[in-house]
């Protein structure tokens, strides 16, 4: 598959962004200045990154909770995104969402979800109406290796498969649901041999290397554009933090963080650049302190806007009725 | 004036819609060829065929969630589940993600789709296949319930269903989709939703219902009129959003009230309706608020049993007897 310095480029600044953000984010949790539960992407950076290259603006995405990558991948705006897990009034969501239920619709992002396996099943319902307004869009689910065991997982494959809908099944396999391994969620090691359950093509893939995953998305892209059907992509990868911020993550073998720190898929790509004349060392640093600057710029935005009036808690349930408030 | 059967009804408002509105599909087990399993969408594959007709396999969840997908996606699905009963299979994508989208989200995404369910004992479907879980879903935020008595009240809530931009749970009667009902032609047109009816005007009591129990409690009524007490019979027809204006004006002119459902009466919405206008309209009531409902017991399989467990006109009428 051909790939242009210039998309390289911009692949590069996504993961940067995502990297950044979330590191940012995990500070802000830490200070105290984020309520509720923040699920981190770090280290995965590459899946959501090379999956959403290959998409159009108008092709859609559903995610999960851990979803600030794959919103920041399919073009979602970082001070909307910080406003919201600051709960302010410019977030996303107006500040009703927080971070796991963050949505674009103008940019196909069909929202995070909190409830595993959850997403499955949307994106079936994403790619029915692509099919049936017969347009050349697709939609990409993201999801763990733990939501493969619920049952939206196999209605969603079977019946995407079944109609042929083009939605492509990425599978981020982080070797945990929650605190549970996989080895100890399920008794296969590929997320991937389930396609053939569904007679739909299934890989596995290093998720940690954002050209591999930029392809093998590609490849089911094309297949789905042109009709041919849903795809199940599995890419393995780590979650370097917890579950959530603040999980103390005792369940982790020893060394197998530090296995996986070194597999970073960032410095895999900035080795590529420097090897093959894309961008120099001063570049790169360049380009990372502009990405600290937008999210510098994104944490300013979030602290500058206002929190949401009470009474906006009783909008937005329904498109024609407001709820009745209370006196207090 | 024609007559229309209630199951008519709700085709009728399919057929029209489909053909007005092409972003208007139907999906759910069985609907295709075979016509559904109470034969409620027979022909429209004839007349849509199999883009706009789909049968599903038995998997209710992606039914479910393929109706939130898809109308957040610019379709207008209609997703039809073949018992209510079975909605407990898809409740997560009713509850957690239908039902919670827009808020969540911000107010930024319309989520226009039905989801129709057959509910009701009366048939000897036993346990699995004869629920009223009207509550269960009128308990959530964000959905909106409906629950047609008639052909006439079938055809007009479908209507403005099939075109709210909210998700609408349509709840219909199995043991009324045969019920002849005489529907006046001129008057087959969309009908608001939160809008109660009043099935029969009296003075003395006002018997507040839905669904199958409307004829209930009309033939309580007509029973009562013998002895001298005049009820008054409404019909909801929507459970959200509730006419509480319609009820409040009923009690406020005959001062006594019942409530009747075919639910069980633990935690039937019957229960909410007692709560509000014990709340809101206390001092207007001058005998106790009496509930008649389903016992509270699964729905059971032999004849006698299930008709014992299951409310009739006669429990509705002792209900208001001892209100005097």
């Amino acid at each position: 598959m051909k790939i242009t310095n210039e998309q390289l480029k911009e692949m590069y600044t996504t993961m940067l962004k995502i990297r950044k953000f979330e590191t940012s984010a995990m500070d802000f949790f830490a200070e105290g200045k984020i309520p509720g539960f923040v699920h981190l992407y770090i280290g995965e950076e590459a899946v959501a990154t090379g999956a959403c290259a290959n998409l159009r603006q108008d092709d859609y995405i559903t995610s999960t909770h851990r979803g600030h990558g794959h919103i920041i991948a399919k073009g979602g705006n970082l001070n909307n995104m910080m406003a919201e897990l600051f709960g302010r009034e410019d977030g996303y969501c107006k500040g009703k969402g927080g971070s796991m239920h963050i949505a674009d619709a103008t940019k196909g992002i069909l929202g995070a979800n909190g409830i595993v396996g959850a997403g499955h099943n949307i994106a079936v319902g994403s790619g029915l109406a692509i099919q049936y307004k017969k347009t050349d869009q697709v939609c990409v689910c993201f999801f763990g290796d733990a939501s493969t065991n619920q049952s939206t997982f196999h209605e969603a494959l079977n019946l995407a498969s079944v109609w042929k809908l083009p939605v492509i099944f990425v599978c981020e396999n982080n070797g945990y649901g929650i605190s549970v391994s996989q080895a100890r969620h399920q008794a296969i090691t590929d997320v991937s041999v389930r396609a053939s359950a569904y007679n739909m093509p299934g890989i596995t893939i290093d998720g940690n290397d954002v050209f591999a995953v930029y392809e093998a998305v590609g490849e089911a892209v094309a297949r789905a554009r042109k009709g041919q059907g849903p795809t199940l992509i599995e890419c393995k990868t780590y979650r370097w933090r917890g579950h959530f911020e603040g999980d103390p993550t005792v369940y982790r073998p020893e060394g197998e963080l530090e296995a996986w720190l070194k597999k970073d898929p960032i410095p895999r790509v900035e080795k590529y650049f420097v090897d093959n004349g894309v961008m120099t060392g001063e570049e790169i640093k360049k380009l990372n302190n502009e990405v600290e600057k937008m999210i510098e710029d994104a944490k300013e935005f979030a602290e500058k806007s206002p929190v949401p009036s009470l009474e906006s808690a009783l909008k937005d349930v329904y498109s024609d009725i407001v709820e009745e408030g209370r006196i207090r | 004036m024609k007559n229309m059967t209630y199951g008519e009804g709700i085709r009728e408002a399919m057929r029209v819609k489909m053909k007005e509105d092409p972003n208007v599909l139907l999906f759910g087990e069985d609907v295709g060829k075979f016509g559904g399993c109470f034969g409620v969408s027979a022909g429209l594959w004839e007349e849509f065929g199999d883009e706009r007709i789909r049968d599903t396999p038995i998997s209710e969840g992606v039914i479910v969630g393929a109706a939130v997908g898809s109308a957040a996606c610019g379709l207008k699905p209609i997703a039809e589940l073949m018992f209510i009963d079975f909605l407990t299979v898809g409740m997560d994508q009713l509850v957690n993600q239908a039902a919670k989208m827009r808020y969540m989200f911000g107010g930024k995404v319309n989520l226009p789709m039905v989801v129709r369910v057959p509910a009701g004992a009366g048939i000897g479907a036993a346990a699995q296949h004869s629920q009223s879980l009207e509550a269960w879903v009128a308990h959530v935020p964000g959905l909106k319930v409906v629950y047609p008595s008639n052909a006439q009240d079938a055809y007009g809530l479908l209507m403005t269903s099939i075109d709210d931009q909210n998700p609408v749970v349509f709840i219909e009667n199995k043991v009324l989709y045969a019920m002849k009902n005489e529907v006046d032609e001129n008057e087959l047109k969309p009908i608001p939703l939160g809008k109660a009816r009043i099935a029969k005007e009296g003075t003395d009591v006002t018997i507040i219902t839905y669904g199958r129990q409307v004829y209930d409690s009309l033939a309580a009524a007509e029973a009562l009129a013998k002895e001298g007490i005049n009820a008054e019979v409404i019909d909801i027809r929507t459970l959200f959003p509730l006419d509480k204006e319609a009820i409040f004006k009923s009690v406020e002119k005959t001062h006594k009230v019942v409530l009747v459902s075919e639910e069980c009466k633990r935690g039937a919405f019957t229960g909410e309706i007692a709560a509000m206008i014990a709340e809101e309209c206390f001092y207007e009531c001058d005998a106790p608020i009496k509930r008649v409902g389903a016992l509270n017991t699964p729905i059971p399989f032999a004849g006698d049993l299930e008709s014992y467990v299951v409310p009739n006109s006669r429990d509705i009428e002792l209900a208001v007897k001892s209100l005097f």
